[in-house]
């Protein structure tokens, strides 16, 4: 079995009803292909970092699933190409660590390398259990551990040192 | 007179030091990158948009190679610009 994901934008103009009845054809089109839809996410509507079709904004649904093997991609993706609501698709395939990764995300663990961190190292404990809080960003908040130490140390040999370390991490 | 050991310390021995660069990969173990964490993958663009290269950023070759193809996932479903002015 291999899963994929699928991700696309469909366009805003279109009332809620509709937008949510074009997530589900293509639900329903993954379905009768024999995919087992393992979870519908919805990113709700974003502001897209560059106009598409002229709109600034967009609904973006990222769907993952799971199938025997890549039929069904060829028959989803034309349908999504030729359907004039969805401004932007891509699918992707899966690999574990992706699988792992989107798992841990639903169940609101961050993902794998916090586990295998704190199996590894016990000293990091404290690090680590701030990252634990804020999940959406749990590796902006990771780099801070790093950063901090060193901050601390340069005082400690010269106070020139703070602001020369500090301009340089900008 | 001032011996060898003195003048060493005369100016502070760390400053022209760099820090040791790190692969954040590895070393926190992140397997996966996420090509929809805009935030995230913002770490590894310049203000332009445009990648930063290993030297700066210090990942090893293979995730580098990870975060170039999230990044370009990511321009393509317009989470991340593919041009851009003042992005930070």
């Amino acid at each position: 079995m291999n899963h994929y994901e699928v991700t696309f934008i469909i366009d805003p103009v279109l009332s809620g009803d509709e937008i949510k009845s074009t997530a589900s054809t293509y639900e329903t089109l993954l379905k009768d292909q024999g995919c087992t839809i393992v979870h519908v996410n919805e990113l709700g509507l974003k502001q897209l970092a560059y106009p598409i079709n002229k709109k600034s904004s967009g609904v973006y649904y990222c769907m993952e699933f799971s199938a025997a093997n890549g039929a069904a991609i060829a028959k989803t993706e034309l349908s999504l190409r030729r359907d004039e609501r969805i401004m932007r698709f891509l699918t992707i395939k899966l690999d574990k660590y992706g699988v792992k990764y989107n798992e841990d995300r639903r169940n609101g663990v961050i993902s794998a390398y916090k586990k295998k961190e704190s199996k590894k190292k016990t000293f990091d404990g404290a690090p680590v259990a701030g990252p634990a809080v804020a999940a959406p960003a749990p590796e902006v908040v990771k780099e801070e551990p790093k950063v901090v130490p060193v901050e601390v140390i340069a005082p400690v040999v010269a106070e020139v040192v703070a602001p020369v370390v500090s301009s340089e991490e900008e | 007179m001032a011996s060898r050991d003195d003048i060493k310390f005369l100016s502070n021995p760390t400053i022209g030091q760099q820090r040791k660069k790190y692969c954040r990969f590895k070393k926190y173990g992140i397997k996966y990158i996420d090509y929809k964490d805009s935030e995230f993958l913002l770490q590894f663009i310049n203000e332009q948009g445009k990648l930063l290269p290993r030297r700066i950023t210090g990942n090893s070759l293979k995730y580098q190679k990870l975060v170039a193809v999230a990044v370009k996932r990511s321009r393509h479903l317009a989470i991340l610009p593919y041009v851009a002015d003042l992005l930070k």
